[in-house]
């Protein structure tokens, strides 16, 4: 099963909240701690720093809050790629039917010149399939790298993004293809936004839990982020951070939509200090873990009874 | 000299949008706002724009299959990469949208002929008053592709604006991420503010749009907000910077006031008795040499 967190909105606590589920269910044996927790923010990947064994250890210490990141050990990297057309010159007529195929404007051709601008590649693979003189052969544009690790009973996966690839959805398809269609339960961390980097994260996820949090920002992105999910026909529910700010209108739009709130996670100072210090919420707030494990447990039973 | 400022942030909520509302505020009425952060834009919220011209985005194409045409050889389906053709029972073809990235390899090669190409609706974009001068802002429909090409028309839009109104400055409110929009978005900046907070994932993303901003070769600078929420990581930051030659111009104690100007849709500068405003117009002299004193 796949649960997608999402939000509209950048910084409502969707890592918080997908590390916090991930932490939880490893505990439950409904599970059978097959659990995998996938990070789809591949423009800023940050689950990996809530997962460190390390972070275990400075918990309660003074030193709360140690500047060195929560190093990682990762057992696994793929470099992932993107294929993109190369021109063999000897074999070139400049006859320009790639060019004129070519709807991202990757490939010029001038007189006897031809250029391939790779970073604007799609990889439709049309160019190669019109060349008739096989002037073209498949070359690579890096994408980015897909890491995986075990940790704290959990398989974490995390796509990156290369710093200066404009394109984020081919890695997070990548990613995609790589989570397991067993029973093992799978906690995706989706980018923020309502584009295509979301929609290629929660495509045939089971339900997605939308993070937001009580102000006019976190409000209207909310709305936003159910319209996406409204045309995905992916179930979902609410989780409701830092809430105690006193705006109400979050909490009158689920109400009337009949969306389920699944949780408020109040705000608390401590809280956001022990994020800062790449602390996991659940143990910062133990008293927290509980509502999560009920919140695994009921997507799964109206999941179950969804398909029964 | 015209000059373009863009605020970033890597990571979502660092205060980005709050902060680019000060900024409108405190810069001099000479200056165009632009909304690039099309597909989660918030600063309409607290600007409350009066839009003067409401204009349609259409951008990249999607492929139609016309049914009675289509003789279910699934020529299309096998040479589709994005997966975007699915099939019926009968085998007959048909596009699912959202994931058409409008490549028209399918138009191109169908037997049948039964495909064509058509443009794409994908959003609005508005030129707006607001008390604090022309704002360029956009919608982009949910679920949409083109994010990037939306943000560079909004920045074109804003760029001519300013050349029709003279005036100096373009203040860019810019997209999470390290992404397509991002990327749209520094194109043409002088300076790039990038807004973050003394966390982990602060610093992590952090890290990652002055990767960006080097690249491009963009001059940055650092505001670091909430900068007392954890004293290490603020120091950590701050190393970061000084070992990178980028100036953090200025440090904001976490502050309700925020919270409580978004509420009002108000600029947190606008709050009456407000802690963070002085630090806020001390960043905006800075900004405002490190743009024109050149």
């Amino acid at each position: 099963m796949k649960i997608a967190i999402a939000s509209g909105k950048g910084g409502t606590g969707k890592t918080t909240v997908a590390t916090a589920l991930a932490l939880s269910a490893v505990q439950l044996p409904e599970f059978k701690k097959r659990v995998m927790l996938a990070d789809c923010d591949v423009e800023e990947p940050n689950a990996h720093i809530f997962m460190s064994e390390e972070s275990e250890e400075i918990t309660g210490q003074e030193q709360y809050g140690s500047p060195s990141p929560n190093h990682i050990q990762w057992h696994e990297q793929e470099d992932i790629f993107a294929t993109v057309p190369e021109v063999i010159e000897e074999r070139c007529n400049y006859c320009g039917e790639c060019r004129d195929i070519c709807q991202f404007n990757a490939i010029t051709v001038l007189g006897q010149t031809i250029l391939v601008f790779p970073e604007m590649c799609h990889s439709c693979l049309g160019c190669f399939r019109v060349c008739e003189q096989n002037a073209l052969q498949h070359g690579k544009r890096l994408l980015g790298q897909i890491s995986k690790t075990h940790v704290n009973g959990i398989d974490l996966v995390q796509g990156e993004l290369r710093v200066g690839e404009a394109m984020a959805s081919p890695l997070i398809k990548a990613i995609k293809k790589r989570l397991p269609n067993d029973d093992t339960l799978v906690i995706i961390d989706a980018p923020p936004g309502t584009s295509c980097p979301v929609i290629n994260t929660l495509t045939g996820t089971d339900y997605a839990i939308l993070v937001t949090e009580p102000t006019p920002f976190g409000y209207h992105d909310l709305k936003l982020c159910a319209e996406v999910i409204k045309i995905l026909s992916i179930p979902f529910g609410v989780i409701i951070n830092r809430a105690g700010s006193g705006y109400k209108e979050v909490y009158e739009w689920c109400r009337k939509e009949g969306i389920d709130v699944l949780l408020e996670i109040p705000f608390d100072r401590g809280v956001a200090e022990a994020y800062a210090a790449g602390i996991p919420l659940i143990q910062a707030r133990p008293d927290l873990q509980g509502h999560f494990s009920n919140i695994l447990k009921n997507i799964v039973q109206s999941m179950e009874h969804l398909n029964a | 000299m015209r000059k373009e400022l863009l605020i970033l942030s890597g990571k979502g909520g660092t205060g980005k949008t709050s902060i680019t509302a000060a900024l409108a505020h405190l810069a001099a009425p000479s200056k165009i706002i632009a909304d690039c952060d099309v597909d989660a834009s918030d600063l309409h919220l607290i600007l409350a724009p009066e839009i003067r011209s409401e204009n349609d985005f259409i951008s990249g194409t999607e492929a139609k299959i016309r049914r009675e045409n289509c003789t279910a050889c699934g020529e299309c389906s096998a040479i589709c990469q994005f997966d975007a053709i699915e099939t019926d029972d009968e085998g007959i073809a048909s596009v699912n949208g959202m994931a058409c990235e409008g490549c028209a390899v399918c138009a191109r090669f169908c037997p049948a002929e039964a495909i064509t190409m058509h443009p794409c609706r994908c959003g609005q974009w508005f030129l707006s008053d607001t008390r604090f001068g022309p704002m360029v802002h956009s919608h982009l429909f949910p679920g949409e592709e083109n994010s990037g090409k939306l943000v560079t028309l909004v920045k074109n839009q804003a760029t001519q604006q300013a050349e029709n109104l003279d005036k100096k400055l373009i203040l860019v409110d810019g997209p999470p991420g390290i992404g397509c929009p991002v990327i749209a978005s520094i194109s043409g900046a002088d300076l790039v503010l990038i807004v973050t907070e003394p966390t982990m994932s602060g610093l992590h993303d952090l890290e990652r749009v002055i990767g960006l901003t080097t690249h491009f070769k963009v001059p940055a600078a650092v505001c670091l907000n909430k900068c007392d929420l954890n004293g290490n990581m603020a120091k950590a930051i701050e190393r970061y910077c000084t070992d990178n030659g980028i100036e953090m111009i200025a440090a904001i104690p976490f502050d309700q006031a925020f919270t409580d100007a978004q509420v009002q849709g108000k600029a947190v500068t606008e709050l009456q008795e407000s802690g963070v405003s002085q630090t806020l117009e001390q960043m905006w002299f800075r900004l405002n040499d490190m743009l024109f004193s050149k």
